[in-house]
């Protein structure tokens, strides 16, 4: 066996069926084993990043860990934003480069990167293959460093030459990785006092993150049986389903008035798999200024006490621990809270302006009517999204796929290839901002070449809005560098171009129909809908600010 | 409240081992006072010693921070009684015979060994608390001073306490 053999054999032997990738130089003796490993499903992409984000988003549709391929020197570089985008938002994913042969690192050989070095401080782990007998023990270290734990990307950087040496070792069985021992079972004198806190809490509060996607039962059944008042971050989306009762939405710098008034006034707040980003917190000083007890439940002790102090940590497993605190907690005598927050939210729907323009807010609600909340959303990055976030009411676990830590622009298309490969059989909607989308727009060759029924949602208001929309508050309208409108493709035409059916919608009297037709399109299809330029998220809490600074209506000229 | 700790922590002794921390601490904020690293009796283990100076809560987020790599096997943060020592080559000019006498007599005060002897130079080897080589070098700032070199402090608790690995077992 060569050394490229022996990487897919690894690869097989940990359940992986779908590799997402591009070839090159460096890597084409695995590229060439590829070739007769047909158990192995390639998706070849049309750049790295796109591989990566598509690997990214078929890890977390289904709980898998994703696997990219790609090249050395621009290939490895190219990964580089989806692998920190995987770190930050907490995705298995396994990278394998090639690499130059070893014969020639450190030489400033042809396409040579130091991607070891490059790559450290955004991935989990890495390695850098020099023994083609340590291949099948690294492999099986990265895919259990990559999926325990605080999940992450590990990369395999492997020189050519090893890819082509002749193997003599064994496959491992286990790994012994002595200093890398998860801990999951939360402690039980913290669960212990954990429920004795809730039960004593007059203003609990439950915000479930990113880390929580895999502990959705546990933590439904958990906020059925308290009757807890519940919000969930961009990535905990889902986690509790939109239409519970008990949910208040999404906390943070767009968040419900609901949901950032609760964390105010709330005396307890019970954290499960979420690192209290700064937009959630906002000026951390200011952040829940009546918190009693922070009850903070995640798997990474370094995630616990690092933006607000937790007076009771407990480092675990999301699902373990929810599984105890549901078993544990009995109904929360909290009805004078409920009504505080029943009158909040009676005040203050989220702003929804219903005018008779078009607004990507209408498009994103009909889409959500018309599939019940049921569909996987994708989405890029920028005002798109967080309106995607606000008026798509997600039912379902690991079904919002968005960069949250990063905010990486152009993560939206290739990440919908890797939601469809994932969930082949369900409706993949992928709401995009038109300058986010031709980030990557390349990608829509992937999704015609496997034929990949993604609905594609173009939100198009000739743009960067999110720019512009801060621009708008925070520099006086002055709008520097934010216009797409005058060189922007003809979008139905690209797509077109693709061999992927589009239209254009202009009207909002248009936005049922096309909603209708998109959906029953059976392949892929684009949708641009010509959306108001002159258009804000709000609430809004600005950068460093709290609460009461929020901003809950557009300011009376920006509506005009 | 700032404060200096030592920090001992345990490693497999991998390449770019010492980078990944280096960088973690870098990448974090976190400063670095001194460094020292070598092997153990402990076949591919090797220690590294760092001071650092930071309140309990940037302490805390060193240690969990280190915790987190990989290669990290063990983080102490010496708090009890502890014994620390750093070892330091200065190399000294000399002009005639007094100065010599006076150097001489310093060295003897702070128990430094002169090690190498030159017409016009003076190397000392210098062992201790860091405080103590800070002390010695303010003395010697009198004199002209050609050269130092400071290894950076390495630590070990008092007594009987000491670092221990857990067993090596087997995970999934």
């Amino acid at each position: 066996m060569t050394g490229a053999e022996v990487l897919l054999e690894a690869l097989v032997r940990e359940g992986v069926e779908v590799i997402f990738g591009h070839p090159g130089g460096a890597i084409m003796p695995v590229y060439d084993a590829l070739y007769h490993r047909k158990e192995l499903r390639h998706i070849l992409t049309r750049h790295e990043q796109g591989a990566g984000h598509a690997a990214t988003a078929y890890a977390r549709a289904s709980g898998r860990v994703g696997v990219v391929f790609a090249t050395s020197g621009p290939g490895a570089l190219n990964l580089t934003t989806a692998l920190a985008d995987a770190m930050m938002d907490a995705t298995p994913l396994v990278a394998v480069t090639g690499q130059v042969p070893t014969t020639a690192v450190g030489t400033d050989a042809f396409q040579e990167a130091d991607v070891t070095g490059v790559t450290m401080p955004i991935t989990k782990h890495n390695y850098l293959v020099a023994d083609v007998n340590d291949l099948p023990r690294v492999v099986k270290e990265a895919f259990h460093i990559a999926r325990t734990g605080r999940p992450g990307p590990v990369l395999i950087d492997l020189p050519k030459d090893v890819q082509n040496d002749a193997f003599t070792g064994d496959f491992p069985e286990q790994v012994d990785l002595p200093g890398y021992r998860p801990t999951y079972k939360g402690h039980p004198r913290q669960i212990e006092r954990a429920l004795a806190a809730l039960s004593a809490a007059e203003r609990p509060v439950l915000m479930v993150g990113g880390g929580a996607q895999h502990a959705a039962d546990p933590i439904r059944r958990f906020v059925e049986r308290t009757g807890i008042p519940a919000v969930a971050t961009l990535q905990g989306l889902g986690v509790v389903a939109a239409d519970d009762p008990h949910y208040l939405g999404m906390p943070g710098m767009h968040g419900t008035v609901a949901a950032n008034r609760a964390i105010h006034e709330a005396d307890l707040i019970l954290g499960i798999g979420l690192r209290f980003d700064d937009r959630v917190t906002g000026d951390v000083e200011r952040f829940a200024p009546n918190l009693k007890t922070l009850i903070h439940v995640n798997i990474e002790p370094a995630d616990i006490g690092k933006v607000i102090e937790a007076q009771i940590p407990v480092v675990g497993d999301a699902a373990w621990v929810a599984e105890r605190l549901a078993e544990g907690a009995g109904p929360l005598k909290i009805e004078p809270w409920w009504r505080r927050i029943r009158a909040w939210q009676a005040e203050n729907p989220l702003p929804f302006p219903d005018d008779g323009e078009l607004r990507s807010q209408a498009v994103i609600r009909a889409f959500g009517e018309a599939t019940g909340g049921e569909a996987v959303v994708v989405t890029g990055v920028g005002q798109h999204q967080m309106f995607a976030a606000q008026f798509y009411p997600v039912k379902k676990p690991r079904s919002f796929l968005t960069s949250g830590g990063l905010g990486t622009m152009g993560f939206g298309l290739p990440a919908s290839i890797g939601a469809q490969v994932a969930r082949p059989g369900e409706t993949v909607l992928l709401f995009d901002g038109d300058g986010s989308f031709q980030m990557t727009l390349q990608e829509l060759a992937t999704v015609s070449k496997y034929r990949l029924p993604v609905k594609i949602v173009l939100l198009n208001n000739g743009f960067l809005g999110m720019v512009r929309q801060w621009q708008d508050l925070f520099y006086e309208d002055r709008y520097s560098e934010v216009f797409l409108a005058d060189s922007n493709p003809d979008f139905v035409k690209l797509a077109e171009a693709y061999g992927i059916p589009a239209f254009r919608v202009e009207r909002r009297e248009e936005v049922e129909d096309a909603v209708e037709r998109v959906l029953g399109e059976p392949g892929p299809v684009l949708a641009e809908f010509r959306v108001k330029a002159e258009e804000g998220v709000f609430p809004m809490i600005p950068a460093g600010g709290s609460t009461e600074d929020m901003i809950t209506e557009p300011p009376e000229e920006a509506r005009s | 409240m700032k404060q200096r700790h030592v920090i001992s922590v345990l490693v497999e002794d991998h390449p770019r081992v010492l980078t990944r921390i280096t960088s973690m601490f870098a990448r974090r904020g976190f400063n670095i006072d001194s460094l020292a690293v070598g092997r153990t009796h402990l076949p591919g283990v090797s220690r590294i010693s760092f001071v650092v100076e930071g309140d309990d809560r940037t302490l805390e987020q060193v240690e969990k921070q280190l915790n987190r790599l990989i290669e990290v096997l063990k983080v102490v943060d010496h708090e009890g009684p502890r014994l620390e020592r750093e070892l330091a080559l200065v190399k000294v000019r000399v002009e005639g015979i007094e100065e010599r006498i006076e150097l001489k007599e310093i060295a003897e005060a702070f128990r430094a060994q002169i090690v190498d002897v030159a017409r016009h130079a003076l190397t000392f080897e210098v062992t201790g608390h860091p405080a103590k080589i800070d002390r010695f070098l303010e003395e010697l700032s009198n004199y002209g001073v050609l050269e130092t070199m400071r290894t950076g402090a390495v630590a070990m608790d008092r007594g009987e306490r000491v670092i221990k690995l857990r067993a090596r077992r087997e995970a999934v």
